[in-house]
């Protein structure tokens, strides 16, 4: 769906978008981990390279916030929030890989309250595959990918898997 | 590996991948301490029982700010002033316990193997906060770590545990848990404080400290226990205090890096000299801090034990 060159076009569109909204206001990203962590750091190089300055980049564990423990088997692995900088009166752009329900990004936005107040919320996400549950919306896409429920989206990023693309997987039959 | 246990009994019966496990858990739970909110909504409607028929300042407190930073609702109850005294068993008192419905009671008693009869018969989780001499499994955790996170590694370190090693719940755990991370574990302390049994479980005995402490890259020191120190297994607080006592003087022969750990309370002046227990070798308020963030480990790891 999104190829090398796709996908770095994407993030160098939303950086794009990122600095001309926001202005010159105070910056960081935050990505949530791990994807939207790596993303929020190649956002953050493009910005770099636009502005002079390169904005804070910080990332945020969502595990204790979900809103699923104890409903599923095992509990998912707790990782670290690294968000070395405050939060007060700046703007913050979360930044994930895919938006799907929402209950992440929902999620997401109780752990940055809890670190302070940032001035405004964002949310940028390098593909958007619809399906909300709930009212949460993107401020910057990457790619609209209209899938249905049972398929997955899996983005792979060099720091990760080796390689850049997006694709969409059928779902594996039992 | 995910953890799949109900309860948190031994050091004995967990496994290594889930020793790491948790360490690794605990390592993300420390940032939490460093905020100006410490709460995350985690364990938010979760009751969590502290039933403690021993003395605890320490562990009750950990106990109790882990479950509160994890938004759980933490009750304390107290083996003194409560329906104990008038007669009712620990299992009639915890079965009463469990009618309430906690989701974790975390028990300390005198009786070894309490906590593991708890577990047998309460459909909540249990976690060993100390069952007499035999096993204090969150302090063996939190004591690797500290030691891990001093280190960086655990495998191929030599600890060495200084004192009473007859009467020590956190020796015994430590032992087994420090094996199964592939370290070397010698204790010492005078013939009558060390356990026959040793031997059985993989640890090397000394009976003199500098020959014991030379090569550690951990010195844990034990408490002596006065409270259980009536059958004459030391001549005087003073001799021992001299033979065993760790002081400035002999650790200028020790590893440079070396860490000094104790579970406290610490009784300065017999096992550990006040400059060592202030000195920059000395770990223990970091072992303290450390014990807030295993036990929320533990507590969060547990919760979804009983999910499927």
């Amino acid at each position: 769906m999104l190829d090398q060159a796709g996908l770095d076009r994407a993030l160098t569109r939303i950086a794009h978008e990122i600095v001309e909204q926001a202005g010159g206001a105070d910056l960081a990203l935050v990505g949530i981990k791990n994807r939207g962590e790596t993303l929020a750091e190649r956002i953050a190089e493009k910005i770099a390279g636009i502005e002079s300055k390169r904005p804070a980049v910080g990332a945020l564990d969502i595990t204790l916030y979900r809103d699923d423990l104890g409903s599923r088997a095992e509990q998912p692995r707790v990782r670290s929030t690294e968000i070395p900088f405050s939060l007060k009166g700046i703007t913050v752009v979360l930044v994930d890989d895919v938006l799907f329900t929402g209950r992440t990004i929902r999620a997401a936005m109780d752990a940055l309250m809890d670190l302070g107040r940032p001035r405004v919320i964002r949310l940028a996400v390098l593909v958007d595959r619809g399906h909300r549950e709930l009212p949460i919306r993107p401020d910057y896409v990457g790619k609209n990918l209209p899938t249905s429920r049972k398929e997955s989206v899996a983005v792979m990023l060099r720091e990760h898997d080796g390689q850049d693309r997006v694709v969409i997987q059928e779902p594996e039959e039992a | 590996m995910a953890w799949k246990r109900k309860d948190l009994v031994s050091m004995q019966d967990t496994e290594a991948a889930e020793i790491t496990e948790v360490l690794d858990t605990a390592e993300s739970m420390k940032e939490i301490a460093t905020r100006e909110i410490k709460k995350v909504p985690t364990l938010r409607g979760k009751t969590i029982v502290n039933l403690f028929y021993e003395a605890s300042t320490r562990t009750r407190t950990s106990f109790e700010i882990a479950g509160k930073w994890l938004s759980a609702d933490v009750i304390n109850f107290s083996g003194s002033g409560s329906s104990a005294e008038k007669g009712e068993s620990f299992l009639d008192t915890a079965k009463n316990i469990e009618a309430m419905s906690p989701d974790v009671v975390v028990v300390r008693h005198k009786a070894p193997g309490g906590p593991a009869l708890l577990a047998k018969h309460l459909k909540c989780s249990v976690i060993n906060a100390g069952d007499g001499a035999h096993e204090h499994p969150t302090q063996a955790l939190l004591d690797l770590l500290t030691i891990r996170q001093k280190k960086g590694h655990l495998e191929g370190l030599n600890v060495t545990i200084v004192g009473d090693i007859t009467h020590s719940r956190v020796a015994r755990s430590d032992i087994h848990a420090m094996r199964k991370m592939g370290m070397t574990v010698t204790v010492a302390g005078p013939p009558t404080l060390i356990p026959p049994a040793c031997q059985d479980m993989g640890v090397k005995v000394s009976h003199r400290l500098e020959e014991a402490i030379a090569h550690a890259d951990v010195i844990m020191m034990l408490r002596l226990q006065h409270e259980r120190m009536t059958g004459g297994f030391i001549p005087s607080l003073r001799e021992y205090s001299r033979v065993w006592g760790l002081t400035l003087d002999r650790l200028t022969h020790c590893r440079p890096d070396v860490l000094i750990m104790h579970p406290g309370p610490v009784n300065r002046g017999v096992e550990l000299s006040p400059e060592v227990a202030d000195s920059q070798y000395s770990v223990i308020l970091d072992q303290v801090t450390n014990g807030v963030a295993v036990r929320m480990a533990v507590l969060y790891l547990l919760a979804g034990s009983r999910a499927a």
